[in-house]
Protein backbone atom coordinates (compact mmCIF):
# COMPACT_ATOMS: atom_id res chain seq x y z
CA UNK A 1 0.00 0.00 0.00
CA UNK A 2 1.62 3.35 -1.10
CA UNK A 3 1.71 6.53 1.20
CA UNK A 4 -1.69 8.25 1.22
CA UNK A 5 -4.15 10.58 2.70
CA UNK A 6 -4.63 8.43 5.90
CA UNK A 7 -1.16 7.87 6.32
CA UNK A 8 -0.79 11.82 6.89
CA UNK A 9 -3.60 12.30 8.68
CA UNK A 10 -2.83 9.52 11.12
CA UNK A 11 0.74 10.66 11.70
CA UNK A 12 -0.87 14.25 12.28
CA UNK A 13 -2.89 12.69 14.81
CA UNK A 14 -0.21 10.95 16.63
CA UNK A 15 1.96 14.14 16.87
CA UNK A 16 -1.09 15.82 17.92
CA UNK A 17 -2.00 13.61 20.63
CA UNK A 18 2.17 13.36 21.71
CA UNK A 19 1.56 17.46 22.26
CA UNK A 20 -1.84 17.18 23.98
CA UNK A 21 -0.42 14.50 27.09
CA UNK A 22 2.70 16.62 27.38
CA UNK A 23 0.69 19.87 27.06
CA UNK A 24 -1.89 18.74 29.94
CA UNK A 25 1.10 16.56 31.96
CA UNK A 26 4.10 19.28 32.39
CA UNK A 27 5.28 20.78 35.10
CA UNK A 28 6.99 23.83 33.16
CA UNK A 29 5.46 26.54 31.57
CA UNK A 30 7.82 26.63 28.72
CA UNK A 31 7.58 22.96 28.24
CA UNK A 32 3.97 23.41 27.46
CA UNK A 33 4.85 26.41 25.41
CA UNK A 34 6.91 23.52 23.60
CA UNK A 35 4.05 21.21 23.41
CA UNK A 36 1.22 23.49 21.97
CA UNK A 37 3.74 24.50 19.46
CA UNK A 38 3.73 20.42 18.20
CA UNK A 39 -0.08 20.54 18.19
CA UNK A 40 -0.20 23.27 15.97
CA UNK A 41 1.90 22.08 13.53
CA UNK A 42 0.70 18.86 13.56
CA UNK A 43 -2.26 20.70 12.36
CA UNK A 44 -0.20 22.40 9.63
CA UNK A 45 0.57 18.76 8.48
CA UNK A 46 -2.95 17.93 7.93
CA UNK A 47 -4.10 20.80 6.14
CA UNK A 48 -1.17 20.53 3.92
CA UNK A 49 -2.06 16.51 3.11
CA UNK A 50 -5.83 17.81 2.63
CA UNK A 51 -4.52 20.06 0.40
CA UNK A 52 -2.24 17.79 -1.51
CA UNK A 53 -4.93 14.87 -1.84
CA UNK A 54 -8.29 16.68 -2.02
CA UNK A 55 -7.93 20.18 -3.66
CA UNK A 56 -4.48 19.86 -4.91
CA UNK A 57 -4.83 22.66 -7.57
CA UNK A 58 -6.37 24.95 -5.53
CA UNK A 59 -3.78 25.31 -2.61
CA UNK A 60 -6.46 26.62 0.36
CA UNK A 61 -5.12 24.12 3.00
CA UNK A 62 -1.57 25.40 2.23
CA UNK A 63 -2.59 28.90 2.49
CA UNK A 64 -4.61 27.95 5.86
CA UNK A 65 -1.19 26.43 7.30
CA UNK A 66 0.73 30.12 6.38
CA UNK A 67 -2.20 31.94 8.37
CA UNK A 68 -1.64 29.10 11.22
CA UNK A 69 2.03 30.02 11.25
CA UNK A 70 1.24 33.80 11.36
CA UNK A 71 -1.03 33.11 14.57
CA UNK A 72 1.45 30.53 15.90
CA UNK A 73 4.07 32.93 16.06
CA UNK A 74 2.23 35.70 18.06
CA UNK A 75 1.40 32.95 20.04
CA UNK A 76 4.85 32.64 20.95
CA UNK A 77 5.85 35.79 21.33
CA UNK A 78 3.09 36.86 23.77
CA UNK A 79 3.06 33.40 25.20
CA UNK A 80 6.97 34.17 26.26
CA UNK A 81 6.50 37.50 27.36
CA UNK A 82 3.87 36.27 29.64
CA UNK A 83 6.10 33.70 31.20
CA UNK A 84 8.87 36.23 31.44
CA UNK A 85 6.41 38.66 33.27
CA UNK A 86 5.30 36.10 35.92
CA UNK A 87 8.91 34.45 36.26
CA UNK A 88 10.23 38.26 36.99
CA UNK A 89 7.38 38.81 39.76
CA UNK A 90 7.40 35.46 41.43
CA UNK A 91 10.08 33.64 40.89
CA UNK A 92 8.88 30.42 39.35
CA UNK A 93 7.78 28.72 35.99
CA UNK A 94 5.51 26.49 37.34
CA UNK A 95 2.28 26.56 36.43
CA UNK A 96 0.61 24.76 39.59
CA UNK A 97 2.24 27.34 41.65
CA UNK A 98 1.16 30.17 39.41
CA UNK A 99 -2.72 30.16 40.70
CA UNK A 100 -3.16 33.79 41.11
CA UNK A 101 -6.53 33.45 39.54
CA UNK A 102 -7.83 30.59 41.98
CA UNK A 103 -7.58 32.63 45.11
CA UNK B 1 9.06 4.45 -4.17
CA UNK B 2 11.36 6.84 -2.95
CA UNK B 3 8.33 9.29 -1.79
CA UNK B 4 7.56 6.08 0.64
CA UNK B 5 10.69 5.77 2.16
CA UNK B 6 11.06 9.59 2.85
CA UNK B 7 7.41 9.46 4.59
CA UNK B 8 7.86 6.34 6.62
CA UNK B 9 11.67 8.23 7.59
CA UNK B 10 10.40 10.88 8.49
CA UNK B 11 7.55 9.71 9.83
CA UNK B 12 9.50 7.31 12.33
CA UNK B 13 11.77 10.20 13.35
CA UNK B 14 8.89 12.91 13.86
CA UNK B 15 7.73 10.66 15.99
CA UNK B 16 10.87 9.91 18.35
CA UNK B 17 11.57 13.43 18.39
CA UNK B 18 8.51 14.70 19.57
CA UNK B 19 8.07 11.78 22.00
CA UNK B 20 11.87 13.43 23.30
CA UNK B 21 10.16 16.64 23.78
CA UNK B 22 7.79 15.56 25.90
CA UNK B 23 9.83 12.89 27.77
CA UNK B 24 12.90 14.53 28.59
CA UNK B 25 13.51 15.83 32.41
CA UNK B 26 15.97 18.51 30.53
CA UNK B 27 14.27 21.83 28.75
CA UNK B 28 17.31 22.43 26.84
CA UNK B 29 17.35 19.61 25.32
CA UNK B 30 13.69 19.39 24.61
CA UNK B 31 14.25 22.17 22.89
CA UNK B 32 16.87 21.29 20.73
CA UNK B 33 14.68 17.71 19.74
CA UNK B 34 11.91 20.41 19.08
CA UNK B 35 14.20 22.39 16.79
CA UNK B 36 15.18 18.44 14.67
CA UNK B 37 11.16 17.61 14.85
CA UNK B 38 10.61 21.47 12.94
CA UNK B 39 13.10 20.05 10.24
CA UNK B 40 11.04 17.16 9.81
CA UNK B 41 8.11 18.63 9.65
CA UNK B 42 9.70 20.91 6.86
CA UNK B 43 10.83 17.19 4.95
CA UNK B 44 7.17 16.20 5.44
CA UNK B 45 5.68 19.32 3.65
CA UNK B 46 8.49 18.46 0.65
CA UNK B 47 6.94 14.86 0.19
CA UNK B 48 3.51 16.94 -0.21
CA UNK B 49 4.74 19.05 -2.81
CA UNK B 50 4.33 22.02 -0.68
CA UNK B 51 8.36 23.30 -1.52
CA UNK B 52 6.99 27.14 -0.42
CA UNK B 53 5.69 26.10 3.17
CA UNK B 54 8.60 24.05 3.62
CA UNK B 55 11.15 26.81 3.04
CA UNK B 56 8.84 28.93 5.31
CA UNK B 57 8.63 26.17 7.85
CA UNK B 58 12.54 26.12 7.92
CA UNK B 59 12.81 30.05 8.37
CA UNK B 60 10.07 30.76 10.45
CA UNK B 61 10.65 27.65 12.70
CA UNK B 62 13.66 26.54 12.76
CA UNK B 63 15.07 29.86 12.18
CA UNK B 64 13.07 32.45 14.61
CA UNK B 65 11.09 30.53 16.86
CA UNK B 66 13.24 27.98 18.46
CA UNK B 67 15.20 31.17 19.04
CA UNK B 68 12.58 32.75 21.00
CA UNK B 69 12.11 29.45 22.75
CA UNK B 70 15.85 28.96 23.42
CA UNK B 71 15.94 32.47 24.79
CA UNK B 72 13.16 31.81 27.21
CA UNK B 73 14.48 28.78 28.48
CA UNK B 74 17.70 30.60 29.43
CA UNK B 75 15.88 33.33 31.15
CA UNK B 76 13.78 31.19 33.22
CA UNK B 77 16.20 28.20 33.77
CA UNK B 78 15.03 25.94 36.54
CA UNK B 79 18.23 23.59 36.47
CA UNK B 80 17.05 21.38 39.68
CA UNK B 81 13.96 21.04 38.28
CA UNK B 82 13.58 20.23 34.89
CA UNK B 83 10.61 19.66 33.81
CA UNK B 84 8.86 17.33 35.58
CA UNK B 85 5.55 15.39 34.80
CA UNK B 86 2.17 16.68 37.26
CA UNK B 87 0.11 14.39 39.09
CA UNK B 88 -2.47 14.95 36.41
CA UNK B 89 -0.44 12.19 34.26
CA UNK B 90 -2.39 8.96 33.93
CA UNK B 91 -5.68 11.72 33.14
CA UNK B 92 -3.20 13.32 30.43
CA UNK B 93 -2.32 10.03 29.14
CA UNK B 94 -6.30 8.70 28.44
CA UNK B 95 -7.14 11.87 27.30
CA UNK B 96 -4.31 11.62 24.77
CA UNK B 97 -5.69 8.28 24.12
CA UNK B 98 -9.20 9.00 23.49
CA UNK B 99 -8.48 12.21 21.08
CA UNK B 100 -6.14 9.44 18.93
CA UNK B 101 -9.10 6.65 19.15
CA UNK B 102 -11.58 9.15 17.87
CA UNK B 103 -9.36 10.73 15.21
CA UNK B 104 -8.38 7.29 13.88
CA UNK B 105 -11.83 5.95 13.68
CA UNK B 106 -12.76 9.29 11.86
CA UNK B 107 -10.10 9.28 9.47
CA UNK B 108 -10.35 5.45 8.67
CA UNK B 109 -14.42 5.40 8.45
CA UNK B 110 -15.12 8.68 5.96
CA UNK B 111 -14.91 7.61 2.43
CA UNK B 112 -12.29 10.52 0.97
CA UNK B 113 -12.53 11.76 -2.49
CA UNK B 114 -8.82 12.11 -3.64
CA UNK B 115 -8.18 13.86 -6.47
CA UNK B 116 -6.07 12.04 -9.17
CA UNK B 117 -4.68 15.79 -10.37
CA UNK B 118 -1.39 16.30 -10.25
CA UNK B 119 -0.40 18.88 -7.75
CA UNK B 120 0.95 22.22 -8.70
CA UNK B 121 4.75 22.93 -8.57
CA UNK B 122 6.38 25.13 -7.75
CA UNK B 123 3.75 26.25 -5.27
CA UNK B 124 5.04 29.79 -4.68
CA UNK B 125 3.57 31.64 -7.47
CA UNK B 126 0.01 29.93 -7.36
CA UNK B 127 0.05 30.90 -3.34
CA UNK B 128 1.15 34.67 -3.66
CA UNK B 129 -2.06 34.42 -6.10
CA UNK B 130 -4.01 32.95 -3.50
CA UNK B 131 -3.07 35.14 -0.97
CA UNK B 132 -2.96 38.59 -3.08
CA UNK B 133 -5.32 38.13 -5.59
CA UNK B 134 -8.75 39.95 -6.28
CA UNK B 135 -10.56 36.54 -5.54
CA UNK B 136 -8.18 35.40 -2.57
CA UNK B 137 -7.11 36.07 1.08
CA UNK B 138 -5.99 39.19 0.76
CA UNK B 139 -8.36 40.81 4.26
CA UNK B 140 -7.09 38.22 6.39
CA UNK B 141 -3.67 38.89 5.20
CA UNK B 142 -4.08 42.76 6.07
CA UNK B 143 -5.58 41.36 9.54
CA UNK B 144 -2.94 38.64 9.87
CA UNK B 145 -0.40 42.16 9.70
CA UNK B 146 -2.54 43.75 12.23
CA UNK B 147 -2.42 40.70 14.79
CA UNK B 148 1.32 40.78 14.47
CA UNK B 149 1.38 44.30 15.64
CA UNK B 150 -0.53 44.03 18.36
CA UNK B 151 1.34 40.57 19.36
CA UNK B 152 4.52 42.36 18.87
CA UNK B 153 3.66 45.75 21.17
CA UNK B 154 1.50 43.43 23.58
CA UNK B 155 4.84 41.20 24.28
CA UNK B 156 7.18 44.29 24.68
CA UNK B 157 4.73 45.66 27.35
CA UNK B 158 4.07 42.88 28.82
CA UNK B 159 8.04 42.36 29.36
CA UNK B 160 9.10 45.30 30.04
CA UNK B 161 11.09 46.30 32.84
CA UNK B 162 8.30 48.47 35.14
Amino acid sequence: MSVGLEHYLVLSAILFAIGLYGALAKRNTIAILLCIEIMLNAVNIAMVAFSRYVAPQQLTGQVFAIFIMAVAAAEAAVGLAIIMAIYRQRGTVDPTEIDLMKR
Amino acid sequence: MALDIAFWLLAVVSVVAALAVVLLRDVFRAALSLVLWFVTVAGLYITLSADFLAAVQILVYVGAISILLILGIMLTRDVQRGSPTNKLRVPAFLVALLFLGTVGFAVFNTPWEISAVEPTTPTTAALAGKLFGETGYILSVEIAAVLLLAAILGAIVLAREK
